[in-house]
């Protein structure tokens, strides 16, 4: 088997008293989409925050392609091209749609005024984002350049996910990219999501929407009380079998599955 | 609950009709608003245009009431002078300001700057260039002690410029001895630290050089801030640091720089003061910081960081000039000058609750 895409092992993260992640391990493999699924507080956000340096954890290690990494901030992973759709989605909502999309890997002009005066190239920029968002077909918004705070919950969600999309190379993560979606625009997301994946891009993708999961995921990770309990593969379990692993109603399979 | 889907179909049954669904985008709705709430919008989008028009009523009505003497090109560019240099201090405040922080020690450093150039320059014979030159540094190291200590021992900016206020003023009247440097000893031994007071005329108005310092000041960073992705970034920071942060800009690395920055341009209006006031005096601008806040709120910055535009600040500091002048002019008392101005700044923070409501 090739060398997985990201590979943790042991990750701790203890936030005061509360222990976020207990030991958890975490495998995403080349090209696939895997789903993580858990309750409320399971540890979910806190596990792919690990992943992509928004946090540090405290314990454990990571592997990124086989090699150690130890981010210390969002931008080390960015670098690497990892891209992640936060669940509060970190945009700055005074500033533009084309702004937020290019919030540190801003495009300057061309010759001596990029050079010298760090002259921004706006319209580039916004010819790009109005690219990216028409692509994914989530929306059409009255400008480019209005203000992410004049935008609904749902359009904000779709330019979160449209700048991950657009800037990822290794892989993406997802918190719950559809929670504040409707149901057409949840449809594009996920479309949008096998799109990455047929790019040979792997996705890692949070959500509570069992037949979302079921639809699109290779495997289910699934996070129990800080750490993964199992994964399993959405051909072998139903949704009922899934939701019983992650509420504690049901032993999990011994061996993974997947 | 239904079981995983069937190949070939694509996703779920409730998902059937989005074929046929209208491929019409939502549209924005536009009128259908009453015209205050229209007015809300325009303003929301355009931050600056409340001074403005502030600006421009104040001036027509005490072009009305104190007339000729007031409307005049003497009196219009003596207000330019007056307000030189808070107007040049309320620039570095509104850098602090969009970030959410605040500076109370923006004149402190302005002044100790200046006493630190003159001594150099007036009594202990260094170069008159290299003093400014290390004075202007030492504006950039005052702010960075400042943007060191908000980032990284991480203490709230009021706390932390309350205590460097204190610590730089007392720092320039030991350095002063508490005297002032006397006009004539500058003039004698260090001429170019004044170089600011000079002046020339157009029409009947009498430009000097720290006025058009002061907008040469605004527009270059109003350019950084608009045209440039650290502009972008400042704005980022005072609107949701923890959201700037994720989102890949370095916060910290940014801060210091606004911080040290806001340093220089104080130190810069330091070397301006000289001129301007003819002397070094280290009691001068005790309420520099205080006025240099008034500007910035009256014209229109949000004290919560990440809006408005930098050239509020000048047109608020040019706000409160007016209204000096015209009070004066107009034969009002002192003190109802300063009641006029307390009610300004009430009423611009009253405005800027109203506009932010559109975003809620
Ligand atoms: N910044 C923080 N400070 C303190 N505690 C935190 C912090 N972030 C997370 N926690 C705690 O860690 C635990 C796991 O939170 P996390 O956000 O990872 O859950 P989640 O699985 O993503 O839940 P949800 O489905 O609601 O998004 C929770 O008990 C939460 O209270
Ligand atoms: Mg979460």
């Amino acid at each position: 088997m090739s060398t997985p895409v990201v590979q943790a092992r042991g990750i701790v993260k203890r936030y005061g008293h509360v222990t976020a992640i207990d030991h958890s391990d975490f495998e995403l493999r080349k090209g696939e989409i895997l789903a993580v699924i858990g309750d409320n507080g399971a540890g979910k956000s806190s596990i792919v925050k690990a992943i992509c340096g928004a946090t540090v954890p405290d314990e454990g290690e990571i592997l990124i392609e086989g090699k150690p990494v130890r981010f210390t901030s969002p931008i080390q992973a960015r670098d690497m091209g990892i891209e992640i759709v936060y669940q509060n989605l970190a945009l700055s909502p005074a500033l533009s749609i084309a702004d937020n999309m290019f919030t540190g890997r801003e495009i300057r002009k061309q010759g001596w005024m990029g050079k010298y005066l760090r002259m921004l190239d706006k319209p580039a920029m916004e010819d790009f984002a109005r690219e990216k968002l028409t692509e994914l077909g989530l929306m059409t918004v009255q400008s480019i350049k209005q203000p992410v705070e004049t935008l609904s919950g749902g359009q904000r969600q779709g330019v979160a996910v449209a700048r991950a999309a657009a800037f990822a190379t290794k892989f993406i993560i997802m918190d719950e990219p559809t929670a504040a979606l409707g149901v057409k625009e949840s449809r594009k997301v996920l479309e949008l999501i096998q799109d990455v994946r047929a790019r040979g891009i792997p996705i890692i993708l949070i959500s509570h929407n069992m037949p979302h999961v079921f639809e699109v995921a290779d495997r289910i990770h699934v996070h129990r009380l800080g750490k993964r309990l199992c994964t399993i593969d959405p051909k072998d379990y139903t949704m009922s079998d899934a939701v019983a692993f992650m509420t504690g109603a049901k032993e999990p399979p011994s061996e993974h599955a997947a | 609950m239904s079981e995983t889907t069937k190949p070939g179909h694509k996703g779920q049954d409730y998902e059937q009709t989005l074929d046929r669904s209208d491929a019409r985008v939502a549209a924005f709705d536009r009128g259908q608003h009453s015209p205050l709430e229209r007015v809300q919008h325009v303003l929301h989008n355009n931050p600056t245009l409340v001074p403005v028009i502030v600006l421009l009523v104040s001036l027509a009505v005490f072009g009305l009431i104190a007339g000729g003497k007031f409307f005049s090109a003497f009196n219009l560019s003596l207000i330019l002078q007056q307000v030189s240099i808070i107007g040049i201090l309320a620039a570095a405040q509104s850098l602090i300001i969009l970030t959410a922080g605040i500076d109370l020690s923006v004149a402190a450093i302005m002044v100790l700057m200046s006493v630190i150039m003159g001594n150099l320059a007036v009594f202990a014979g260094v170069p008159t260039g290299i003093s400014i030159v290390i004075g202007l540094i030492g504006g950039v190291a005052a702010g960075g002690m400042n943007g060191w200590l908000i980032t990284k021992v991480k203490l709230p900016p009021f706390i932390t410029t309350l205590g460097t206020w204190s610590i730089f003023y007392a720092l320039l009247l030991w350095l002063s001895g508490a005297q002032s440097i006397r006009g004539q000893d500058i003039d004698a031994n260090a001429p170019f630290l004044k170089i600011f007071g000079a002046s020339f005329n157009i029409g009947g108005a009498r430009i000097t050089l720290s006025a058009l310092l002061m907008i040469a000041v605004f527009l270059v960073l109003w350019y950084m801030l608009n045209k440039t992705a650290w502009g972008r970034h400042v704005y980022a920071i005072g609107d949701d640091k923890e959201a700037a942060q994720l989102s890949g800009i370095r916060t910290d690395r940014t801060l210091l720089s606004v911080y040290g920055l806001a340093g220089l341009v104080c130190a810069l209006a330091g070397w301006a003061s000289i001129g301007r006031v003819g002397s070094i005096s280290p009691q001068s601008f005790y309420e520099g910081n205080l006025d240099s806040i008034t500007a910035v709120v009256i014209g229109g910055i949000s004290l919560f960081g990440g809006r408005g535009s930098i050239l509020g600040a000048l047109f608020g500091a040019l706000i409160v000039g007016v209204f000096r002048s015209g009070l004066r002019l107009s034969g009002v008392d002192v003190l109802w000058q300063v009641f006029a101005i307390g009610w300004l700044i009430i009423i611009a923070v009253a405005i800027d609750q109203w506009i932010r409501r559109v975003s809620a």
